[in-house]
């Protein structure tokens, strides 16, 4: 048994954590979100510089070569920044679909300039009406000439408002398939927003996009979705550590400030314990993204679905309770837009709903058995 | 034990139900149910047709003009007036400065001020909070001096609700450096377009500006705009403390929340079924429903009480009501994100705003009031004396701990 990072992940930890602090304080943030689209490529090359766009791509294809813990050493920084930049959306998850899909001319085409972040990737495979269970999209691809012809609507909340390829999911024949869609093909509708977390999101309407037979990423892909999911679940329990962790440490430095009653208010103790609930949350959580890092690829079905859905619904709750207890403990001031903590409780309630609710999860969990 | 109300009673929903159809503008109730912006002519709207009814001060005795309706009547009445999508009364004239002023008011102070608030002419603001005295309320430090006959006011109040506004703000104010912090406060009535008011809004996590800093530089307040006595504001002021009881715990609002829920719950799809079909959903939803009936036969428990005229005034009443009634009104915004899925992310605050926000149809104009709705009700456990103080209260008054 061993908990410690490699020399290697405690290295990439630091270089980002590093680069959290040098370049992503809050007033840069600040200043990315306050202009249009709302993130920076400048700064995606730079993250890009360092690695974190290639850590999950096979060497073969210019990748790291990477696992879901070398992920969980990267993103638990970046979300300690609540860096709004699309690594996770086309890092890991998109990463992930590519490669899993076993589609060497597919992964040659695409993964090098995924690595290199010359492409933005994300996927859009979540639906509304189909919503968490990714494995039954509404959308339909119909074989038209040796190409594909795709019809429907999804939704890309993660990151893909910053996407230069979507990677959508849909249904063919009788079974699923994954394509490569560039953001600016025609009949593709992309309304691009801003999540209530600042983050760049997507919704997107497919109307007769008509495919080349190489858009295909491999054959039934619904082992890919599943695998992208389990994976995306890991990263997401990193990045929500990181801002868990943040806002902890906002919440007891600011009670150690603010006075009321002529002391301290962190010398009430039913703000103390109000915070230590959210710091016990906070070492849970990350017990949660270690259980996740480590297992969302196990050989084991069961063992691999236990651990994705204890993970995330623990990351879930635990979310909860740190976001909202951090708001009330600020008082007013929690409520500013000026002031981190709340850009902090926006995105951990964002992180709740993506890849699985907590309902979603308890379901999953239960029916491994 | 009779929990139901007599057909008196019924026969008053019946009249407020038929008002309101008939009175409230189609654009407002659009904008209210949609989950939208008011602006101050929506919510002023509203207060003027209730004036012209005879309704404009629900909660004032037939004195001062009001109808003089029991407490169950004025309860009856905001149900009514919520469920049907009506804006929500802004407590500080009507319910805050007015009582002050009835008990404590000059004849003349009252009758400048009480019926402009009745008709919707006055807007009123709360002066309250400053930056470093929220919670701990007695220690603020806007200062007024005696000069002549009148105060010079220096200061700065802060969450303002509305000042941007409101044409006066009821402020308390240190007049006595040396006293008690308790002992030096007086409770001025500050004319908004005064000299040296300046109002600057505080743009919150959902996007929207409704509070503000008030910066009072050399104000000049004349000394006949003091309610009551100097140095006594702080009995005044606590005075109002625990006197809304009825509407308190927004038994109404959180009515109107659980059916727009429910109707949202129904388009939505959990599992390939509505998600209301969901049983883990429908028990979430369930149990949020079963805390809001309790609250509304403990709401309805406390005002039979003040109606039988055995206590009134602060208590720990007031304490649970605001307890629950915030607690439960947060869980039910919870479940509608829920409902929404992933799809609640698309924010888009200028969807919220204006005549064209209704008229919008894509996944941003869906998802932003409900994830507006989620993020500003954080705010109801913070503000009106936070769920802390609250149980602080209950813990000594009651619990004598
Ligand atoms: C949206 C909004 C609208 C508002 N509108 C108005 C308005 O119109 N007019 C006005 O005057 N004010 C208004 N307020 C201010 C509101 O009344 C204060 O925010 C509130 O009193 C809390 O004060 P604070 O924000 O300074 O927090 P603090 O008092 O600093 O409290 C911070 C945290 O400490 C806790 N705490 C403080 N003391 C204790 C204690 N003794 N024991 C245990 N816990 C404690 C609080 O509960 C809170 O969790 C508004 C606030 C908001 C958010």
């Amino acid at each position: 048994m061993d908990f410690d990072f490699t020399e290697e992940q405690q290295l990439l930890r630091q270089t980002v954590e590093r680069f959290v602090a040098d370049r992503y304080d809050f007033d840069a943030r600040r200043k990315i979100i306050a202009q249009e689209p709302g993130w920076s490529r400048a700064i995606w090359s730079d993250l890009a510089g360092l690695g974190l766009t290639a850590l999950l791509v096979p060497e073969a294809q210019g990748g790291l070569g990477g696992t879901p813990v070398d992920a969980l050493a990267a993103l638990e920084p970046l979300g300690k920044g609540l860096v709004l930049e699309p690594v996770l959306a086309s890092a890991i998850v998109a990463a992930t679909l590519i490669e899993s899909a076993g589609d060497a001319a597919a992964s040659a085409a695409l993964l090098p300039d995924l690595a290199s972040g010359e492409r933005i990737f994300a996927p859009a495979l979540y639906e509304r009406a189909a919503r968490y269970d990714l494995s039954a999209p509404g959308t339909r691809a119909r074989r038209q000439g040796a190409g594909f012809a795709l019809d429907g609507a999804k939704t890309a909340m993660c990151g893909g408002g910053a996407a230069d390829v979507f990677l959508v999911s849909a249904r063919l024949d009788d079974g699923l398939a994954l394509f490569a869609v560039p953001a600016d093909a025609p009949g593709l509708l992309v309304q691009r927003e801003r999540g209530y977390d600042g983050t760049p999101v997507a919704t997107l309407l497919v109307d007769d996009v008509k495919l080349g037979a190489d858009a295909r990423i491999g054959a039934d892909a619904t082992a890919a979705v599943a695998r992208a999911r389990d994976v995306a679940v890991a990263g997401l329990a990193a990045e929500a550590v990181g801002a868990m962790r943040q806002t902890v440490a906002l919440t007891a430095d600011y009670l150690k400030t603010r006075q009321q009653f002529g002391r301290p208010i962190g010398s009430f103790q039913a703000l103390q314990h109000a915070c230590v609930d959210m710091f016990v949350a906070s070492e849970e959580a990350w017990s949660a993204a270690i259980l996740a890092a480590a297992r969302c690829l196990d050989p084991d079905a069961r063992t691999r679905m236990r651990a994705v859905a204890a993970a995330k619904a623990t990351i879930n709750r635990c979310a909860r309770l740190v976001g909202q207890k951090a708001i009330q403990l600020h008082g007013g001031v929690g409520m500013t837009d000026e002031y981190a903590v709340s850009h902090y409780f926006r995105r951990l309630a964002a992180i709740e709903r993506l890849f699985g609710d907590t309902d979603y999860w308890l379901k999953e969990y239960a029916r491994a058995g | 034990m009779n929990l139901s109300y007599d057909d008196a009673d019924e026969a008053f929903r019946g009249e407020v139900r038929a008002f309101v159809a008939a009175a409230l503008p189609e654009a407002t109730r659009r904008k209210v149910l949609g989950g939208f912006e008011l602006d101050k002519h929506d919510m002023q709207g509203w207060q003027k047709a209730l004036h012209r009814q005879g309704w404009g001060a629900p909660s004032w005795p037939k004195a001062f003009g009001g109808p003089g309706w029991t407490p169950v009547r004025q309860f009856i009445f905001d149900e009514e007036c919520a469920m049907a999508g009506a804006p929500r009364l802004l407590p500080f004239g009507l319910k805050m400065v007015a009582p002050v002023l009835m008990a404590f008011g000059s004849p003349e102070q009252q009758q400048r001020f009480l019926p402009a608030i009745m008709s919707g002419e006055d807007w009123w603001c709360q002066g309250y909070s400053e930056p470093g005295s929220g919670s701990d309320l007695a220690s603020l430090r806007t200062r007024a001096e005696r000069r002549g006959d009148v105060y010079v006011v220096n200061g700065q109040k802060t969450w303002t609700t509305m000042a941007q506004y409101a044409d006066w703000m009821f402020c308390l104010v240190r007049t006595d450096a040396a006293a008690k912090p308790q002992a030096g406060i007086s409770f001025l009535l500050i004319d908004m377009r005064s000299k040296g008011v300046t109002v600057r809004p505080i743009r919150l996590m959902d996007g929207g500006c409704e509070v503000n800093e008030v910066f009072l530089d050399d104000v000049e307040v004349p000394v006949s705009l003091r309610v009551g006595e100097e140095n006594k504001g702080w009995t005044y002021a606590k005075y109002l403390l625990g006197h809304e009881r009825t509407n308190i715990a927004g038994v109404g609002l959180s009515r109107r929340a659980v059916a727009d829920l429910k109707e949202l719950a129904a388009r939505e799809t959990i599992d390939g079924a509505p998600a209301l079909a969901d049983p883990l959903f429908a028990a979430r939803l369930a149990e949020a429903e079963i805390a809001l009936d309790i609250l509304e036969i403990t709401n309805l428990r406390v005002i039979s009480e003040d109606a039988k005229g055995d206590r009134r005034g602060p208590g720990p009443a007031a304490s649970i009501l605001k307890l629950r009634g915030t607690e439960i009104g947060q869980a039910i915004s919870e479940l509608a994100m829920q409902a929404m899925g992933e799809n609640a992310m698309p924010f888009d605050r200028d969807r919220m705003v204006g005549e064209v926000a209704g008229n919008r149809d894509d996944a941003a104009a869906a998802a932003t009031p409900v994830a507006a709705e989620y993020l500003t009700l954080r705010k109801t456990t913070i503000y009106g004396g936070s769920n802390e103080i609250q149980k602080n209260i209950i813990a000594q008054t009651v619990l004598g701990l």
